[in-house]
């Protein structure tokens, strides 16, 4: 099972690595989206995956009457799912706010905030 | 529920049976008070004139509660303040030492000042769009980076913090903005990703989240863990963070664009919360692999700040100058990372906190310049002497004090890097240091004689300096001024503080003894 998921992690971060790689933002975007799910799924991993029950002590029991899964990476997971989500929606808006504005999605005309022509500083008093 | 109790549980070695002490609330007061002031900014977003009012006493009263505990913590040393009652390392820890009070104190001072300034560089319209909420959880999320001492929490305050900013650039949504906000947005998302996967790393090896707990055991997992390869992800994200060589680009392309406050707190906050956390995961945490990597981290840091003092000279704009400035800043701190001794730590110490003060403050100048001048473009200016005496010595003063020159506070720490290199016999270092200097004197040495020095003619478009109410403007920058020649003429307190801090990152032990009390035994590690 490690295996199999050690490979789609790697997967996932080859692909968010070509996409983030391109000229046009939007495919940057879905390469980060990728990315952080490559990286969800490393932290669901270093967890250790297992097949034992719910973390839930019984009633009456002070401590869990077997070996219980762990509960703390699917915790830190969830965090990052909601951060990455969001952060994901801010981005997607943001994208298709200076695709309105600036007429492209590609990386190298976007040039608004360092303009090709930009005057050299001043060479004489 | 009832007929349990006879069961005798030892709560002692689980939860934290001493209630809080009152001075343990000053560790959370600073971000408490951020949070509480910026959703009071949120609830009167449809009556933006109580908006300055409200977010100014918010950011005095974190101000006030940064002071509080870094006297403290001067006094009495590490506080520990546990979450929910459960001992480290279950329960979420927020720790303040020495380095972490020290810096959410001037994060404080430059929140502060950048509140004062807004109050007419933001008008309306920038209120509208929600400046001053976004700047109060924006400082929220960059003290509790300071403060936590938990690594996922880290991550956590640095997607707050990042969020925060993220609102903060693009206000007004100007194309330049846009475009500048669109590269900011996704290197900085993809360098808090890849250290969410460090984190994730680490915490496959040692199990643990709590910076002390990961402290104490890493010891033990040196033979069998990947720790270097976990400090190298780190530092490459944390690098990214702080705009260190060659991961920089993204701040010359976006520093620039947004409102000069914006730009100001960015310059003064946000790359020295990577730099924070570059010093607490490699001195705190990994010291053997800081050791390992310290001979990488001394050639980015020569380069860094090199190459951004010669990025300074080859532009026309001033606050793109700036934005170079602040790179070649990060390689002086980087370099007190790498040599990693007493007297570069605590330069290197020093340097940031000189460098988080002049940087907002230079930025606050160059908006008060941009407004007399009616641009940034260095090409065109001219004839601020006249105009405005008062601030060509203020712009004097900051721009000595950003080339390292005495008697202002960047002589100090440069002295000491200068000293420390010279101590390992790291020659190149030192000649890299003093040339950066030199690039950044001419640098700034140029805007000053354009911009003040030249005359020009009177451009058609007249020459439109708002007169109205510009007192507390400029006060706010006279109070940063003012603290940078403080520490340059009378540097002993600030050195003595980044001296104890420089102690207190050599020897953690004292941090992780305030954490786990030395009554509670180290849990081994299971495989």
């Amino acid at each position: 099972m490690e295996t199999a998921i050690t490979i789609l992690t790697g997967l996932f971060f080859v692909t968010a690595i070509y996409l983030m790689l391109s000229r046009h933002i939007i495919r940057i975007l879905l390469g980060v989206a990728i990315l952080g799910n490559a990286v969800n799924l490393t932290i669901f991993t270093t967890g250790r995956i297992t097949r034992e029950v719910p973390p839930i002590i019984p009633e009456g029991a002070l401590v869990p009457q077997e070996a219980i899964a762990n509960p703390l990476p699917q915790a830190l997971v969830l965090t990052a799912i909601v951060i990455s989500f969001s952060f994901f929606a801010f981005l997607l808006v943001l994208v298709f706010r200076s695709y309105q504005e600036i007429g492209t999605d590609d990386t190298d005309e976007m040039r608004e905030a360092e303009p090709r022509d930009e005057a050299v500083p001043p060479l004489g008093y | 529920m009832a007929g349990k109790t006879e069961t005798t549980v030892d709560l002692a070695r689980a939860m934290v049976l001493a209630p809080p002490q009152a001075a343990d609330y000053l560790v959370v007061a600073p971000l408490v008070v951020g949070f509480l002031f910026g959703a009071l900014c949120l609830m009167t977003r449809k009556n933006t004139d109580r908006q300055p009012f409200l977010a100014l006493s918010g950011l005095a009263l974190m101000l006030a509660a940064d002071i509080g505990l870094f006297w403290h913590v001067w006094q009495n040393g590490t506080v520990v303040m546990t979450m929910g009652r459960w001992l480290p390392p279950f329960g979420i820890t927020f720790a303040a030492d020495m380095l972490g009070a020290t810096f959410a104190l001037t994060a404080g001072i430059i929140g502060m000042a950048g509140g004062l300034y807004a109050l007419q560089d933001v008008g309306s319209t920038g209120r509208r769009y929600g400046f001053y909420p976004f700047l109060l959880l924006m400082m929220a999320g960059v003290t509790a980076a300071f403060l936590t001492g938990d690594i996922f929490n880290l991550y956590v305050w640095f997607e707050v913090l990042l969020i925060g900013s993220f609102g903060l650039l693009i206000l007004g949504s100007e194309r330049e903005q846009l475009d500048g906000a669109t590269k900011y947005a996704f290197l900085n998302l993809i360098a808090t990703t890849l250290f969410l996967l460090a984190v994730a790393y680490l915490y496959g090896t040692f199990g643990t989240l709590n910076m002390a707990d990961i402290s104490r055991k890493a010891a033990a997992m040196r033979e069998t863990g990947p720790l270097v390869t976990i400090a190298a992800m780190f530092l490459f994200a944390f690098a990214m963070k702080a705009a260190a060589f060659p991961v920089n680009f993204w701040l010359p392309a976006s520093y620039h664009t947004p409102r000069i406050v914006v730009s100001g707190l960015f310059a003064g906050l946000l790359t020295k919360v990577g730099i924070y956390a570059l010093l607490r995961i490699f001195l705190t945490l990994f010291d053997v692999e800081r050791d390992l990597l310290a001979g990488a981290v001394v050639v980015i840091a020569a380069l860094t700040m090199v190459l951004g003092a010669m990025g300074a000279l080859a532009q026309n704009d001033i606050r793109r100058m700036l934005g170079y400035l602040v790179i070649s800043g990060i390689g002086m701190m980087l370099a007190g990372l790498g040599l990693g001794s007493a007297t570069g730590l605590s330069g290197g110490v020093f340097y940031a906190l000189h460098s988080m003060v002049v940087m907002t403050a230079l930025y606050f100048l160059a908006g008060l310049m941009g407004r007399h001048m009616g641009g940034f473009a260095l090409d065109r200016a001219g004839g601020l002497y006249s105009q405005a005496p008062w601030m060509a010595a203020v712009a004097l003063v900051l721009l000595l004090s950003v080339s390292g020159l005495p008697p202002f506070s960047g002589l100090w720490p440069k002295v000491y890097l200068v000293k420390a290199s010279l101590d390992v016999g790291a020659w190149w270092l030192a000649f890299a240091i003093l040339l950066t200097g030199l690039l950044t004197t001419i640098a700034v040495g140029r805007m000053f004689a354009f911009s003040f020095w030249r005359e020009v003619a009177p451009r058609e478009d007249g020459e439109a300096v708002p007169a109205k109410g510009r007192g507390i403007t400029a006060g706010a920058l006279v109070a940063l001024t003012f603290l940078t020649v403080a520490a340059g003429l009378y540097p002993a307190p600030v050195i003595s503080v980044s001296d104890r801090i420089a102690g207190e990152l050599l020897t953690p032990n004292g941090y992780v003894d305030s954490v786990f009390p030395s009554d509670q035994p180290v849990r081994e590690i299971e495989q």
